[in-house]
Formats: C-alpha cells, structure tokens, sequence
C-alpha cells in the first residue's frame, strides 16, 4: 500500500493552501509532516484523507487513481487535536463503530476491540461514556477507533497537542511500537522538531503549503535541503549570520572573519548565508580555530536544567541553547564561540551549499520544543 | 434605658446620635420592606390573581358566577368540566388545536433539521441572506398574511383543514426551528461529522445515530417554542377553519347561548387550554435550562 501525491495543489477562494506538493509515502512508512500554523499540514491531511478534494493534481493509492473518491471509498483513519469521539455511545461502541458499519461479526469485533483496548490500555474503560474519561484516554479511545479498522492510512493530527507532557511521551513511546508490527502508512502532523525526532521514520517538512524537503528524518535533520528546512525543524530555529567569502577568508563583518577551511574551499567568492545550531554555541571555546563573537545579552530563558540565551549586537541576533543554568544581566557583554567546522552555508536564496560533518560529541542534540519541556533523553536513536 | 446614665455632655451628645441613627436606619427599612411588600401585591393582583379567579369560576356555577361576588366557590361543581369533556362540538376544539400542532412540529422539525445543518456546515451562495430573510418572516405579525393565505388555500381546497393551519404556522415555526437548531448545530464540531464518514457511516445514519443524540437538547428546545407559538397563535387558525378544523380558542368565542354567555363553561375551557402549556414545560424545564446554555443564544 503506498500513496502518492503527484502536484497536488488546492486553492480555497483565492488562497493557496497546497501548493504543488508531490510526495510518495512507501508502505508501512510512518511519516512526520513537520511545519508551523497554517504551513498546510491539515490541509494536506485531509486531502489525503478525501475530505477535500485538490483543485489540481491526482492522488494514488497502490497504484490506483483515487483523487475524485470520497472519504468512504478510501480506507483511512483520522485521529484529531481535539479528542473526538461519539459523546452517546460508550467507549465500546465508539471503538467497534468502523468494524459494525463494515459488517463485521460479532465475535471478530468483540475480539478485535479487546484486543485494541488492551494496546491502548483502555480495556478498564469500556462501558463508559467518552465524557466521563480524561483528555488522555478519551484521545485513547478516538486512537483505538482509528486503529481497529486496519485502515491503509492512518492520520493523526496533531493528536498529543491537547495532552500534558508526561502523557505525551508514553503516547509517542507506544505509538512506535503500535506502528512497527503494520502495513499501514501513518502520517503523523507535528509542529515540533522534537516529536519529529522522537518519532522518527520520514520527515517531511512543510512550509505555507510547499514541500520544503522529504526524508528520513535524522537525514533530513542533519542535511537539510535549504534554509528554510533548517529553520523548520530546529526549535530554537537556526541562527543565521549573513557573511561574504572573499580573498580566502569568510568575514561576518569587519572584525569577524576566519580562514576558510578545505569543506568551505570550493566555495566561490561572494555573499552568503551561514547558520549555526543553537546548541553549537558555545561560551566557552571548544576547539583552537573557534570564532569568537562579542555580544550583549538580551534575554536569558532558563528552563529547569538548560538556558536560551538571546544575544545581539548591532549586526546580529542569536539564540544560543546552553546546558546547565546560568544567570545573565541584561546587556552584559559576553563572547561567544562558534565552532567554524560546524557552520552550514546556504546561499542568498537559502539553498544548502554545505553541511558539515557529523560532530562525534552528539552535537545534534535533538532541539526542544518549548521551554518546559524536558528533553527526550533518547530521541537521536529513535 | 437602663444602662448608666451619661456623666458628661459629650457622650449625651453622642448617644442621641447613635440612637437617631438607629432609628433613621429602622425607618429606611420598614420603608423599603413596604415597597417590596408593594410590588409583590401589585404582582399577585395584575398578574397571578386573574388566573386565580378563572380557576375559580370554572368551578363556579353560572348563577353563582352572576350572583354576588365569591373569592371561592361556594358551590364547588365540575359540571362546566364534564360538559367540555362530553359535548363533542367542545373537545374537539382541543382535539383540532392539539393536531394541527403536532403536525405543525413535525413538519418544522422535519424541514428545519436539515436546513439548520445545511446552513451550520456548508458555504453556499446567500447563505447568509438566506437566513436573515428566514428571520423576517418572524418579524410581521401574522395578520400581514392573513388575507394571502385565506385566499390560496381557500382556492386550492384547503379551507378547515388541519393541514391548512399547519402549513401557514410553519411560516414563523420554521425560521424559529432553522435558528434555534443552527445554534446547537454550530456547537457540535465538525470533526465529529468527519470521523463518522472516515469511520464509514452513511449521511443518513450518522444523522440519525450520531449527530441527533448530540444535539438533543436543541430538539427539545425547539420542539416546546414550536409548541407554544403554534398553541397560542389564534388568528391564522381561526381565519383558515370554520367548523371541521376549528380550534379551541375559536371555539371558546362562541359561547354565548340563548340564555346569555355561559361563563363557568367558558372558564373550564380556558383553565383546559391553559393545560397543555404547563404540561409541555414540566417536561422540558431542565432540557430548556440544559438547552439555552449549551447551544448559542
């Protein structure tokens, strides 16, 4: 079972919401559209759902034409944000509803929806209304729903937004494993780069209802195909140093400038843009050619064990992501440290020039999507 | 006083103050308490004490009733009822009111329920138009199309029919029923109708199994006003009927007889039509409570 989107585009009135997205999503693939707020993510879903329908461009699945076909031709699942369940039947109604209206016998949906429950650790809760359960079992229930009938594709969007943190990452945990024994394409919208991390699987990043890039995700993370790209699955986003290559040395103003090393040599002379990971800035430095940048503090956002330190001068902004937490002043000086071998380089039109390496210290530490939230711990491996 | 006396001027000066006080504040209470009393008088008299007194003469003889007056009866007789319940051209008054109704209810609702959902969930051109000129059709009294529908009915045949009254209470049930059930519609999210087709019911059956329960209390809501302004409304139904389809209140104006207005009789209907109302919102006062607060009002 694969889907293909190939240029699907839709306009509502005059407003593009999809732009020309072609993408394959592989059988049993589990897939992470990642983008901010009206990048287009739902709208995206639900074409793929059959909810909407594309003003250009087809949609396949397996091979088959299905882009006129409604949402009861096609065998998808949806799980919302919002915890959406039939408030009048009871969680076992609910859960058994796609396998009753397919016709399923009785024994098979008493045993499929046990069966189902029991993943979900929702098997005590049966006989209960949806409203009488908390938001956490009640998106249990909406997931169970979704899964039961093995649809070809399932949609989740932004399904763990409305949930608390800790019920987040049991959620995410256990999805993994629901997913890894199905055939099923999953397609999961995110607006965090670290649930995407977290979940791993396809990325596909998202930007006001363009393709921005698609791939594995620790692939697409690590070598991002443009600018924007990197802005997007980086929370902070990735700081950017507007810089000139001239007579062999990269300068970011008159001051700042460093020798360009072998990975930088092909490139040409010119304007371009650099960024640096948050995480990568150091105040310390790390390595004998670090390029030092004097700064003042803006704002300092300390969170638990970590600090988000905004800095600026009268050429530049950056977010730099410190572990452990440190107290500034505001506008107290500092110098900070970019580690040059880490520098991406993108040019003025943002497409990615150069990647550096990968840092053998895990550098790529998976970025954090708000300041409250811990870090999951093992998100690069997964 | 039987505390000690006030050894110095000052606190003489001081305690008739607090004693002039007192009294000021006691004054300025009994006053209000008055008013109060007042108005709560006033209520009962204008308002509750009219109802009273048809209660009173339904249970009153006719020469009793023209006799001195009686703030209750002395002869306590159910005669004027029995004579409702009997005489045919009386209980049918009801019966003719009461069916018009229900067929008034079910055709609004069975119109309404489908264009509330239309206008909650679809976009379609004039929409809005559309249902700002539902609205003014509530806005003219009856009695603009009075003339209208006596003339159109009474030429396609349906002059004292039930359906007739029916049909023209449609005209200000329908917009009400349209707003009412838009409101609730508009509350129930959208993707709950999305889940149910992903889910792989039919339109028709997620209707009726899904989208229906949720929006119960609505139904109820509606189902009472729809009642009411087709209970109460006299002066369509007693234009479009003459003797078959005749309902109660018409009825009620022809009592008088060759031996004068029969009031106790005229009373008993009165307390009857009263009946079904009081019925109607003892059902549905906590659906209404429910109701009004869940969906937009």
């Amino acid at each position: 079972m694969s889907l293909i989107l190939d240029g699907v585009t839709r306009k509502v009135a005059s407003e593009t919401h999809i732009d020309d997205v072609s993408l394959t999503l592989e059988p049993g693939s589990f897939n992470v559209l990642l983008g901010r707020t009206l990048a287009g993510k739902t709208s995206l879903m639900r074409l793929m759902a059959g909810l909407d329908q594309p003003t250009r461009g087809r949609i396949l699945m397996q091979g088959e034409d299905v882009t006129g076909k409604g949402v009861r031709q096609r065998n998808v699942a949806m799980v919302y944000q919002q915890f959406i369940n039939y408030p009048h039947q009871s969680v076992f109604d609910n859960i058994a509803s796609p396998l009753k209206l397919a016709r399923v016998a009785k024994s098979e949906i008493q045993r499929r929806v046990h069966e189902i429950a029991e993943l979900l650790h929702i098997e005590g809760l049966l006989d209960r209304q949806p409203l009488e359960l908390s938001g956490g079992q009640q998106q249990r229930t909406a997931m169970a729903r979704a899964l039961v009938k093995d649809a070809d594709l399932v949609l989740f969007d932004e399904p763990l937004v409305n949930l608390d943190y800790k019920l987040r990452e049991e959620f995410r945990e256990e999805l993994s494993a629901l997913f890894a024994r199905r055939d099923c394409i999953a397609v999961y919208a995110t607006t965090e780069p670290a649930e995407a991390l977290a979940l791993g699987g396809n990325t596909a990043i998202l930007h006001e209802g363009r393709l921005v890039q698609h791939g594995p995700t620790a692939t697409v993370f690590r070598q991002p195909a443009s600018l924007t790209a990197a802005e997007m699955f980086s929370e902070p986003p990735i700081n950017v140093l507007e810089g000139r290559i001239r007579d062999g040395e990269v300068s970011f103003d008159d001051e700042v400038h460093f020798p360009l090393d072998e990975a930088l040599a092909a490139l040409d002379e010119g304007s371009y843009r650099f960024g640096v990971r948050p995480a990568h800035l150091a105040m310390q430095p790390r390595a004998d050619d670090d390029l030092a940048l004097d700064v003042k503090v803006e704002l300092a956002e300390i969170s638990g064990s970590e600090t988000f330190l905004h800095v600026g001068n009268e050429r530049m902004s950056l977010v730099a992501h410190l572990p452990g937490v440190h107290s500034f002043r505001v506008d107290e000086p500092i110098t900070l440290y970019v580690p040059v071998h880490r520098l991406f380089v993108f040019d003025m039109d943002g497409k990615t020039l150069h990647v550096p390496p990968e840092a053998g210290d895990g550098g790529v530490r998976p970025p954090l999507p708000s300041s409250q939230q811990a870090p999951p711990a093992s998100g690069e491996e997964r | 006083m039987t505390d000690s006396t006030p050894s110095s001027p000052d606190q003489v000066r001081k305690r008739a103050e607090k004693e002039a006080a007192r009294r000021r504040r006691q004054g300025r209470s009994t006053g209000r308490r008055f008013r109060r009393g007042f108005l709560m008088l006033a209520y009962i008299v204008f308002v509750l004490l009219p109802i009273y007194w048809l209660v009173n003469m339904s249970l009153q003889t006719n020469s009793e009733i023209l006799g001195e007056l009686t703030l209750w009866p002395q002869s306590l007789t159910l005669a004027n009822y029995a004579k409702i319940f009997t005489d045919p051209s009386w209980y049918m008054g009801y019966v003719n009111s009461i069916t018009y109704v229900l067929m008034n209810m079910a055709i609004s609702m069975s119109v309404a329920l489908p264009a509330a959902y239309a206008f909650s969930r679809y976009r379609f051109i004039g929409d809005k138009h559309l249902f700002f000129w539902l609205l003014t059709n509530m806005m003219a009294p009856p009695a603009v199309f009075l003339l209208p529908y006596f003339q159109l009915y009474y030429t396609v045949g349906l002059f004292d029919t039930h359906i007739a009254v029916a049909l023209a209470h449609c005209l200000f049930n329908i917009p009400l029923a349209v707003w009412i059930l838009e409101g609730f519609m508009s509350s129930v999210p959208k993707e709950i109708d999305e889940t149910a087709f992903i889910d792989g019911y039919s339109f028709p059956r997620f209707f009726v199994q899904v989208f229906i329960p949720m929006i119960r209390s609505g139904i109820g809501v509606t189902l009472f006003f729809l009642f009411m302004f087709s209970w109460v409304e006299l002066l369509l139904a007693r234009t479009l009927t003459s003797t078959e389809a005749q309902p109660i209140a018409s009825v009620m104006t022809r009592t008088s007889t060759a031996s004068g207005i029969d009031w106790g009789t005229l009373a008993a209907a009165g307390v009857l039509t009263i009946v079904p109302g009081i019925v109607v919102v003892f059902f549905v006062r906590h659906h209404i409570a429910k109701g009004f607060a869940l969906g937009r009002t």
